[in-house]
């Protein structure tokens, strides 16, 4: 295989083509990364991504931005299989990104460990 | 049955509601709006206009509604043409549809009087929400505003202009403001009110001119007077749209002439709404169109064969540029003989009047204090008796504390009169779980009207939704486990439940509800002090990296200054610090400390490392401060030593939760520099002694602070304070503040317990607080040992090479 080109964007050859939407796979950080039960953020290509391990080992990814005012989600409280923005507490599913509070959604991402890594799945 | 409505405003849409909730599988339903837009609340026009609330949040019914429903609405099309033969409806673009049945609800129109230059460019009139587009759009470059009509809409289309920069004057023909409302005094006294808000008023004034070349640039009245101005809104009233329904050959007058059935003349046509006339009147008011929507909707579908409407008493409750007023019935109506009440307090603007006619309310006003309205209009809709002492009705017995007070008001009185939801309703609903104002809204409708009832909707909340029997939920202390505080301290330790998971697995069956885990975190401290597993995951950002999360995601430090009393050291390190990590903003705090603001997460560890100064827990619902003025250090007034006492405080309890933030103040003699008197904790020094003060408040809620004793000596003083500390964690819901708990329990029974040991349980809070205090670690030592590698990173970029590298 050649050397990786360094590219700007997403546009590589996916492993999977699916529905014929190019999707590619990163690994962002070591699970130990993110202190058990939160979130951390990370930028990826164009994405700003949260990325929360919960307690019980499941791994949950989606946008950081909340549609309300911006907050940052990765430092939201988790449980229950949601989380509460730490700006005004809007509630959202971290499997579905529906939002409890006022009608909207947010996007997420398939996300995955490995080995003890952290891997996103992110569409072009 | 087929119904084509004609109109899609708030009466004709509130009909086909009717209608479906009736009957939805035996109609179907063609509408023709002439506005581009589902149905949305026209009294709320004026906020938008003002700005305090988007045009999107005022839509009734959006469009997507009438496609749920299975309501053909054809909206932006004006109906042209009705064949009664053929019944056929004719839209302007060609669209038709039949009907078996046709309702008109084509409402008013904003009456323009014949005033030459009335269609110059920036002339408006105000009834669409298009037209408070085009209004908004056109102030922009304005100075000055006219209005011409002293009605509610003229005075909401002023106080709209007004959030826009421009200077306003209304005009009114009439010698008095709301003359439909109001008589000539109340009128006078709402003038001056407005005047107090700097918009001028001229009343006995009729427009004879608008000047202007290709666009407005002023007004001229019949006495020759000129006022310029770049934007005219006229508002002088309203005509029934009821062209069309002449056309095609109905009987009309003022509007179509419709029966108790809302029939017009035609059997197979009927009418609803500001477009029709009913025993002579024409209603321009939301309740009576919403009873006709309700008589229409039974009669059509059959649901109530002997559905009447019989016209409606007009009792409304509004806000007119922001003063609030109740009206019933016309004050003009008065008759020789008439029994005549008032009052005036020209000071306050408040002017209340009652005609009293063989024993009943016939008309009257509230004007700028409607305390007793609801009992009033309530009275006055049922047509029943005038109580004795005629002043009743305009302050509300004497028994009746300030305010509607939602507890004595009857269960049929009315707490929404738009919409005609009466208190025991709400109540019924708050029983089945809505206990928002929104979701109460959402099954009876109050509340999305004018407005003006949500702060007594509120009340009903407060009042009922923990009062309703098969909810306990009110007394937990967080809202997923199902214990009152006593009971779950008792559990917590009876269980030897150590970390908040372990509260949820024990009580809560492992659900862990994130809005429950702060206060549960903030309980286990308070119990086993350091001894239990400190599940940083359950905390709250700032407990998390103990500083206050700001808008931008960035952070606030503030480092402890015991009683407000700093070095010039100190101050030098915090200078340093700023100017080493580009600090935004230096800012004192009202706590008297130094607050620095814009802080980078990563950035944390290193500044409290460098400040050398331990944490102000400015973030948290702990001790706060204790701020101090000079006392006898230097202060010729002083009558002790404040400012030692205050740091001697700070020092003790630095760093102690509680179930809301508590602030401290000492003040060095009674002037109270300090301003103790507003404090959680308030000690002032007075001769021989300290008065300890608890209870205050001066954030959004001012309480002065009860008196809990005086003692001699700092000791003492600190031992009271420290036992109404411990009471307080013990006893306080979460996130009640002292100025609640000390209103609740009381300060006698305060005083009690905590002076008087009356239930000997000093030894035990003297005791607990000094374990909290002996447990006490400045959270800012976790720079040097982070609980987790990652405490303060804030976001990680993926660097492209990686990215390339790990793409496959």
């Amino acid at each position: 295989m050649s050397a990786p080109a360094i590219i700007a964007d997403l546009a590589r050859p996916a492993t999977r083509t699916g529905l014929g939407v190019k999707q590619t796979e990163v690994r962002v950080a070591a699970v130990d990364a993110i202190p058990i039960g939160e979130g951390r953020a990370f930028h990826v290509g164009e994405h700003t991504i949260a990325i929360f391990r919960l307690r019980g080992g499941a791994l949950r990814a989606m946008d950081n931005v909340c549609p309300h005012r911006g907050g940052p989600l990765s430092e939201g409280i988790v449980g229950a299989g949601t989380v509460l923005c730490p700006f005004h507490a809007w509630k959202f599913e971290l499997a579905t990104g529906e939002c409890h509070t006022e009608p909207c959604k947010i996007r997420t991402f398939p996300v995955r460990e490995e080995h003890g890594a952290i891997f996103v799945r992110l569409s072009a | 049955m087929k119904i084509v409505v004609i109109g899609n405003g708030m009466a004709g849409a509130r009909a086909v509601e009717e209608i479906l909730a009736r009957d939805r599988d035996g109609v179907e339903i063609a509408m023709f709006g002439d506005e581009p837009y589902g149905n949305y609340n026209r009294i709320l026009l004026s906020n938008v206009l003002n700005g305090s609330q988007d045009a999107r949040s005022i839509f009734l019914n959006n469009l997507a509604w009438y496609v749920e429903n299975d309501v053909t609405l054809h909206a932006g099309v004006r109906a042209v043409s009705v064949d009664r033969d053929a019944r056929v409806v004719h839209g302007e673009n060609g669209i038709a549809e039949t009907y078996d049945t046709l309702v008109f609800a084509t409402g008013s129109r904003p009456f323009v009087p014949p005033i030459a230059g009335a269609d110059k460019p920036g002339v408006f009139v105000f009834r669409t929400v298009d037209d408070c587009a085009r209004i908004a759009d056109w102030a922009g470059g304005c100075e000055n505003a006219v209005v011409i009509g002293g009605g509610l809409l003229g005075l909401e289309a002023a106080r709209g202009l007004m959030t826009h920069g421009v200077d306003v004057t209304v005009v009114e023909a009439a010698p008095y403001l709301m003359p439909q409302q109001l008589d000539a005094e109340g009128g006078v006294m709402l003038a001056r009110t407005m005047e107090q808000m700097n918009v001028r008023v001229v009343t006995r004034a009729t427009t004879t001119a608008i000047l202007g070349g290709d666009r407005v640039e002023g007004v001229q009245l019949a006495d020759g007077t000129v006022l310029p101005c770049e934007i005219l809104v006229i508002s002088c009233g309203i005509r029934a749209n009821i062209e069309l329904s002449r056309d095609c050959g109905l009987a009309t007058e003022r509007g179509i002439l419709v029966d108790d059935r809302m029939q017009s003349s035609d059997p197979s046509i009927y009418g609803v709404g500001e477009c029709v006339q009913h025993r002579g009147m024409v209603y321009g008011l939301v309740a009576p169109l919403y009873d006709q929507a309700r008589v229409l909707a039974d009669v059509l579908t059959g649901a109530s064969a002997d559905a009447r409407y019989t016209g409606s008493r007009l009792a409304t409750k509004l806000k007119v540029m922001g003063v609030e007023l109740a009206s019933m019935g016309r004050l003009a109506d008065v008759l020789p003989g008439d029994e005549v009440v008032s009052y005036c307090e020209p000071g306050r603007g408040v002017y209340k009047k009652l005609i009293i006619r063989n024993e009943k309310v016939v008309a009257g006003c509230l004007l700028g204090e409607t305390d007793s309205a609801p009992a009033l209009m309530s009275l006055y809709e049922k047509n029943g008796m005038a109580p004795e002492r005629r002043a009743d009705l305009l302050f509300g017995k004497p028994s009746q504390a300030g305010g509607d007070d939602i507890l004595t008001m009857e269960p049929d009185a009315l707490v929404c009169n738009c919409n005609q939801v009466t208190k025991s309703r709400i109540v019924e609903v708050i029983g089945q779980g809505k206990t928002s104002v929104l979701s109460i809204g959402g099954c009876t409708k109050a509340g999305s009207g004018c407005g003006g009832c949500r702060g007594l909707i509120q009340q009903c909340i407060e009042a009922f939704a923990g009062n309703i029997p098969p909810d306990p939920s009110a007394h937990w202390y967080v809202p997923a486990v199902p214990y009152a505080k006593a009971e779950l301290t008792a559990e917590i330790r009876k269980r030897g439940l150590r970390s908040v998971s372990a509260v949820f697995d024990a009580l809560a069956s492992g659900k862990d509800d994130p809005a429950s885990k702060p206060g549960l975190a903030s309980l286990l401290k308070s119990i086993w002090h350091d001894q239990y597993e400190d599940e940083r995951d359950s905390r709250f950002i700032n407990d998390r990296v103990h500083a206050n999360i700001q808008k931008d995601a960035t952070f606030s430090v503030v480092p402890r200054m015991y009683g407000g009393i700093t070095t010039p050291d100190e101050l030098r390190r915090i200078a340093d610090v700023a100017d080493r990590y580009n600090v935004p903003m230096v800012k004192v705090t009202g706590g008297q400390r130094l607050d620095l603001l814009g802080v980078k997460k990563e950035d944390l560890p290193n500044i409290w490392k460098e400040l050398g100064m331990p944490s102000g827990h400015a973030y948290t619902k702990a001790f706060r401060t204790c701020k101090t003025c000079v006392g006898t250090d230097f202060c010729r007034y002083g009558v002790g030593d404040s400012t030692s006492l205050g740091i001697k405080i700070e020092r003790r309890f630095q760093g102690v939760e509680f179930p809301h933030k508590v602030k401290t103040a000492v003040s060095g003699c009674p002037r109270n520099c300090a301003e103790a008197t507003v404090k959680d904790i308030g000690v002032v020094a007075v001769e021989g002694g300290w008065e300890i003060m608890v209870g205050g408040a001066a954030g959004s809620k001012v309480r002065a602070a009860d008196l809990l004793a005086r003692v001699g000596t700092h000791e003492e003083a600190i031992q009271l304070i420290g036992r109404f500390m411990q009471y307080y964690r013990e006893n306080a819901r979460y996130l009640e503040r002292t100025y609640g708990f000390v209103e609740r329990l009381g300060i006698a029974h305060l005083r009690d317990v905590l002076v008087n040991d009356s239930e000997a349980i000093c030894v035990h809070l003297d005791k607990e607080i000094q374990a909290s205090v002996d447990a006490f670690v400045d959270p800012w030592l976790e720079a040097e040992q982070p609980t987790h590698p990652a405490q303060f990173k804030g976001s990680t970029v993926i660097p492209l090479v990686e990215l390339a590298a790990t793409i496959r």
